[in-house]
């Protein structure tokens, strides 16, 4: 095996854990909602995003209509939008790599690639974990499925993978980056989502987050430092 | 059971529109890449996104059954715990935290 392939598969098992037992929990619903078995591979091959395809199972076993699916799946992942900004995507090897990279561009695989260094990362190792982390989803979706038509009882909590990985992506991402000022910027606009628009706290937080920084980069330019500017040198 | 043309077109939709946010900002941004500005927000929004989805996430966790607000706060501390004392392997923690949430569940 390739280095930079070994590489990337090592990079997506963190997440694994985390990604795998999300998928179980996607399959068991899907049965669980009385949906056909092949909507837990189709979720996570057609859109790859785990929490909107948690939320699609509810909304597809109600036959809800598909413009409310559609406004629901913009105003959840929009997000997305916010990955463009720091992405290593000029890693990539232009062409299909770049294409899939996008496609696939999840929270884990952002979270995971965003905080090595650049030029630490080839287009190989990016385009291996990427592929691994949809893996874990498919088969974890297929495992659940098989899970849910054996057993009466799943066991609960599992879920908390997710959890446990952001928590533990946070502490590193800031001791790594010295970037301690935006994460209380990052918890001041989470506070603040949370009790303006608690139903659509994610979206309101990055928006929020996104203008403080804005007024970050103007106050550090007025002043004069050259922080901003020294930092890229 | 809903129809199959439904579900494929319900799929289909989702990713076009899903797909379309992740490609376009790529393609805008493109430009972009070489202000200070774009630089400095590509510097500074990693570690915040990331305490943001984290937030998010446990928020999520426990505002789906409020009940397990505590085996929610034991198993975080777990995992950071882990995390900080055992050299931030990061599978570790997170089995560590994620053991300790299943157990709180179902043993207790």
């Amino acid at each position: 095996m390739r280095p930079q392939t070994r590489a990337g598969l090592t990079d997506s098992l963190g997440v694994g854990i985390g990604i795998y037992p999300l998928g179980i929990a996607l399959g068991v619903l899907v049965v669980q909602a009385g949906l056909p078995w092949w909507l837990a591979p189709a979720l996570s091959v057609g859109i790859f995003a785990g929490s909107v395809e948690l939320l699609l199972v509810s909304m597809l076993a109600a036959t809800t209509p598909l413009l409310t699916i559609a406004v629901t799946v913009f105003a959840v992942n929009f997000r997305h939008v916010f990955y463009a900004l720091s992405f290593p995507i000029h890693r990539v090897r232009p062409g299909l790599p770049r294409a899939y990279s996008v496609y696939a561009m999840i929270d884990e695989a952002y979270a995971t690639y965003v905080l090595m260094p650049a030029e630490q990362l080839t287009s190989r190792r990016i385009i291996t974990g990427q592929l691994t982390m949809q893996a874990y989803w498919v088969l974890g979706g297929i495992t659940g499925v098989l899970i849910a038509r054996s057993l009466p009882q799943p066991i609960e909590g599992f879920e908390f993978a997710l959890v446990a990985l952001f928590v533990v992506m946070t502490l590193d991402a800031v001791r790594s980056r010295k970037e301690l000022p935006s994460a209380l910027l990052a918890g001041l606009a989470a506070a603040v989502a949370i009790l303006i628009t608690p139903e659509n706290a994610l979206l309101t937080a990055l928006v929020v987050f996104t203008v403080m920084l804005a007024a970050r980069y103007l106050l550090t330019r007025r002043s004069g430092s050259g922080e901003s500017g020294a930092a890229d040198a | 059971m809903p129809e199959t043309g439904y579900l494929i077109a319900a799929v289909a939709v989702a990713g076009l529109i899903t797909l379309a946010l992740r490609a376009l900002p790529f393609a805008i941004l493109k430009p972009l890449r070489k202000s200070r500005f774009v630089q400095a927000l590509g510097r500074w929004m990693p570690a915040g996104i990331l305490l943001i989805l984290a937030v998010v996430i446990l928020r999520n966790e426990i505002m789906a059954s409020p009940g397990r607000l505590w085996a929610v706060a034991v198993a975080t501390a777990v995992t950071v715990v882990v995390h900080l004392l055992g050299k931030r392997r990061a599978l570790l923690s997170i089995a560590a935290g994620t053991t300790c949430y299943v157990v709180l569940l179902n043993v207790l």
